[in-house]
């Protein structure tokens, strides 16, 4: 009988063993089974504090389990027990009552600690606002340094991954095409809001969870202490694209962050310049493709061919005039899901897209959107 | 009196204009079964699209709407439907009514949710597509940004929340009015005090919601900005009404299930329930915190830090009385003579599987851990275990544990077994991954994933495939029992079953307690 009640312990046991052990694994770095430590100071407490309760969770769980099991083998009618009768006991319901109870303080008092330090918004070196848009975020800097510094984040993980035609890659689902840089050892406040619906940002290593919500501006901060790629999704259901808009920051070293700011910042500069241009047709389809499978094809199909939205191929605005193709791209179209791409896209990319979207698809409009056209249009 | 019996009318009328409460009990119970079947399909088809990374099956969109309606018709249609069929049944029989005590709004109350559920499923072929918004249908998604069949999930929600208003006061009126001479509050069977908390419970928060789709109307079609910020309103305000009914509502659910549980496992270790008064007071407390921990679905709006920290410590509190009612249900079995028919293995495994969904409900409730938690698969596992586990378990557990006193015929006790083991099994092969991908970073409600939790979602599409098919075996026990299954008479069917249903005779007849029985 003895040997019998060891092996039902080891059998009960070995898959908590087993879990131990690919917890223990999972500490040393990014995990497949358990929450990152990550790489902020915060994140390295959060996850204290998750193992300590799981823990707690083990060993009470050990237990309740432990005195059941041992009733079901041993209190069983096929071994001939009879049933005692026995129903009450004040002195033992008042200690199951105490001593959770206690166990909880216990946790309570980490917990308050860490939830006060993730609220210390105090002191941060560099601000930066993000907001959510269906399905895409915005980062902008708010700081004197990075000034005129803004832009999207989209998803660059191509159609034909996400629908089997090509292998995926290795960052499937979790890559964009320009990710937020932050710098490393620097406290970063995050400003976050949403243009449409309720998004949340999500960096399971930075620790950073909070939902972006139209109207409201919320403040989170992180401070990462090592370099390296950090990849996050939306985590508010927030339409068809809920799982299509990830999250990717590059943390750096001071310098490089400073060198990168400082191109942004020319980049910026140069697009004031392109706006004063005139651009040839080619120019303008091959700028509009791009513009036009980043923030467009999602809802009006790759092709042109419709899908949430309508569909582009022979619609009566992209073959109608040129002033209502504008005004539909630039304000939107209040009350629907398409929204105002002015102040989104630079007036370039805009001239671009709706040229491209009335000389592709079969549309053969042949007309020529310059920047100043957008300019003018925005002006009224 | 007594002479004169009224056998149930013929034909259709029958079920039409049923007053009869094991009538109308029947018809919720089958109603919540076909609803269970339909949630469960949609199931099916978000764990199939589930199965490996890339879109297969569905588009995005679609997957959106089988993830919402999945919640809506499993929360309204399935599991909330099936503890009010089990209620009507169950609670005159147990404190020796002749029947509940507004039989005709009894009719009524069933009788709108067939045509609700209709409805709300019938959206899924309107122009735009059915609601794809989640269950819990934040603002402004599902206001500004949803498509035209919103109304009709409005009106849906307003009819089913009527249905349960409904439900809910005749078992307060049949509780309180009709239990046999002798039978005070504190010597009523713990299924039916668990049910009059949770009809009060009902009453009080399904109005709330009522308000909430109410603004949501008036925001859609009257122009009013309650969830609009640019109006001058709040989407945050959305979540806090809705919480403040979502969060008594998963208590509405639970709290029948702890009342089916404290019946069957003293009945199956032949002794009594241990610690009654405190499984009351627990279950009292229970329901009164729940009315005080609404923001806890909600650590990442950006509440007030002070804020934060009352929800936290009010959601921990909560682990105590949950606690109590293990330790007493686990102690109710110490010592006792058991045996392990199939209402007591889903009993159990109600016990352990529930048990484990509390401890990462602990876990949850801790706000700067919740931080990470939060809208992950994690949340999706622990939920999934109270209420798969937990609620359904229970439900089961019930109907093997009345199934023969209701029909006079006895189950096939082998395919019982059978349908336990391979539900326990394939229900942890399905969830327990989950908390896993959860943590490692996967959201919830996404149709595609990254690669990294493609081993452990495979995983859990397999178990999800193999319950939802094995519940298929559940039916089949219960229609071959109810057409076929071996005829019994013993007024008590489980030898350590204790109670008053257990007096009347099996199977269980027409009209019962039309002379209230002395209860001493």
């Amino acid at each position: 009988m003895f040997v019998k009640a060891k092996r039902l312990s080891a059998l009960t046991l070995s898959p908590v063993l087993t879990l131990m052990a690919m917890l223990n694994a999972g500490a040393a770095k990014a995990s497949s089974v358990n929450m990152p430590p990550g790489v902020t100071t915060v994140g390295q407490t959060i996850y204290g504090l998750h193992m300590t309760i799981l823990w707690i969770c083990v060993i009470v769980g050990l237990v309740v389990f432990g005195v059941m099991f041992y009733s079901i083998y041993h209190h069983r009618k096929s071994r001939g027990v009879t049933a005692s009768t026995f129903h009450e006991s004040t002195k033992v319901e008042i200690a199951w009552t105490l001593v959770p109870f206690l166990i909880l303080i216990v946790v309570a008092v980490p917990a308050t600690t860490t939830l006060l330090d993730v609220y210390d918004f105090e002191d941060a070196e560099l601000d930066v606002l993000i907001t959510g848009y269906q399905w895409k975020w915005k980062y902008e800097y708010l700081d004197e340094e990075g000034e005129n510094v803004q832009f999207f984040s989209n998803l660059r993980t191509p159609q034909s991954e996400i629908y089997n035609t090509e292998s995926k890659g290795e960052h499937y689902l979790l890559e964009v095409d320009e990710p937020l840089v932050i710098p490393v050892d620097t406290k970063v406040r995050f400003l976050v809001t949403a243009n449409d619906v309720i998004h949340a940002w999500w960096v399971p290593e930075l620790a950073v969870k909070k939902d972006a919500i139209p109207g409201f501006i919320n403040e989170t901060w992180t401070k990462a202490n090592e370099v390296g790629v950090y990849r996050g999704q939306c985590a508010e259901l927030c339409g068809k694209d809920h799982g299509f808009m990830p999250i990717v920051v590059n943390v750096v070293s001071k310098d490089e962050y400073a060198e990168w700011i400082g191109s942004k910042q020319a980049e910026a500069a140069e697009i004031k310049k392109l706006m004063a241009q005139n651009f040839s047709l080619d120019e303008l389809m091959e700028r509009g493709k791009g513009v036009y499978d980043r923030s467009c094809a999602a809802c009006h199909g790759a092709n042109g061919e419709g899908g949430l939205g309508n569909a582009i191929a022979k619609s009566p605005i992209a073959t109608g005039p040129l002033d209502g193709h504008l005004e539909v791209g630039i304000n939107g179209v209040p009350g629907t899901a398409m929204q105002a791409f002015g102040g989104q896209l630079n007036d370039v990319d805009m001239a671009a897209v709706i040229t491209y979207q009335r000389n592709a698809f079969g549309n053969n409009m042949g007309d020529l959107v310059q920047p100043i056209d957008v300019f003018n249009h925005k002006k009224g | 009196m007594g002479a004169h019996h009224h056998g149930p009318a013929k034909g259709l009328s029958r079920w039409l204009f049923a007053t009869n409460h094991k009538d109308i009990g029947t018809m919720y119970l089958w109603f919540s079964f076909s609803m269970f079947i339909l949630g469960g399909s949609f199931a099916m088809v978000i764990r199939a699209e589930l199965f490996q990374p890339g879109m297969q099956l569905v588009d995005p969109l679609f997957f959106n709407q089988m993830t919402t309606l999945h919640g809506l018709i499993m929360v309204f249609g399935a599991i909330m439907p099936s503890f009010v069929g089990l209620a009507n049944w169950m609670i005159p029989m147990m404190i020796g009514a002749p029947d509940m005590a507004l039989p005709r709004m009894n009719n009524w109350s069933f009788w709108i949710l067939p045509p609700t559920f209709l409805l709300l499923a019938s959206t899924l072929f309107m122009e735009g597509g059915g609601p794809a918004f989640g269950w819990t249908f934040y603002a402004p998604l599902s206001t500004t940004y949803a498509a035209p069949s919103v109304t009709f999930f409005i009106f849906g929600i307003h009819m089913a929340g009527l249905s349960s208003i409904m439900g809910s006061i005749n078992i307060i009126a049949t509780v309180m009015n009709m239990r046999a001479p002798g039978m005070t509050y504190m010597k009523m069977p713990m299924f039916v005090w668990t049910w009059l908390i949770t009809a009060f419970l009902l009453v009080a928060v399904m109005p709330v919601l009522a308000g909430a789709v109410t603004m949501m109307l008036m925001d859609i079609h009257f122009g009013t900005s309650f969830f609009s910020a640019a109006g001058g309103g709040d989407p945050v305000l959305f979540q806090h009404i809705f919480w403040f009914f979502g969060h008594p509502e998963v208590y509405i659910i639970i709290l029948p299930a702890f009342g089916v549980v404290s019946q069957i496992i003293p009945a199956f270790s032949r002794k009594p329930l241990f610690g009654y008064d405190s499984m009351v007071y627990a279950t009292a407390s229970i329901a009164l915190l729940s009315f005080l921990v609404w923001a806890h679905h909600m650590y990442t709006v950006g509440m007030p830090v002070a804020g934060e920290l009352f929800f936290m410590y009010a959601t921990m509190l909560i682990a105590v009385p949950t606690g109590v009612k293990v330790f007493n249900w686990v102690t109710t079995m110490w010592r006792g003579s058991m045996t392990f028919e199939t209402p007591m293995l889903f009993a159990i495994g109600f016990l352990i599987l529930f048990t484990i969904g509390g401890f990462t409900g602990l876990m949850l409730s801790i706000a700067p851990a919740d931080f990470q938690y939060h809208d992950s698969y994690f949340v999706v596992a622990h939920f999934h275990y109270v209420m798969v586990a937990g609620a359904l378990f229970s439900m089961t557990a019930a109907v093997y544990y009345w199934l023969p006193k209701w029909c006079g015929r006895m189950y096939n006790e082998t395919m019982g077994k059978t349908h336990f083991w391979i539900s326990f099994i394939s229900f942890n092969v399905a969830f327990f991954p989950q908390h896993f991908v959860g943590l490692a970073g996967m959201p919830r409600r996404i149709p595609d994933y990254a690669l990294q939790f493609a081993d452990f979602n495979m995983m859990s599409s397999i178990g999800a495939f193999v319950y939802g098919l094995s519940q298929l075996l559940w039916g089949y026990n219960v229609i071959s029992t109810i057409v076929a299954g071996k005829p019994i008479s013993d007024e008590k069917v489980w030898e350590g079953a204790e109670g008053l249903e257990w007096t009347v005779a099996t199977p269980a007849p027409f009209h019962t307690f039309e002379t209230p029985p002395q209860v001493k």
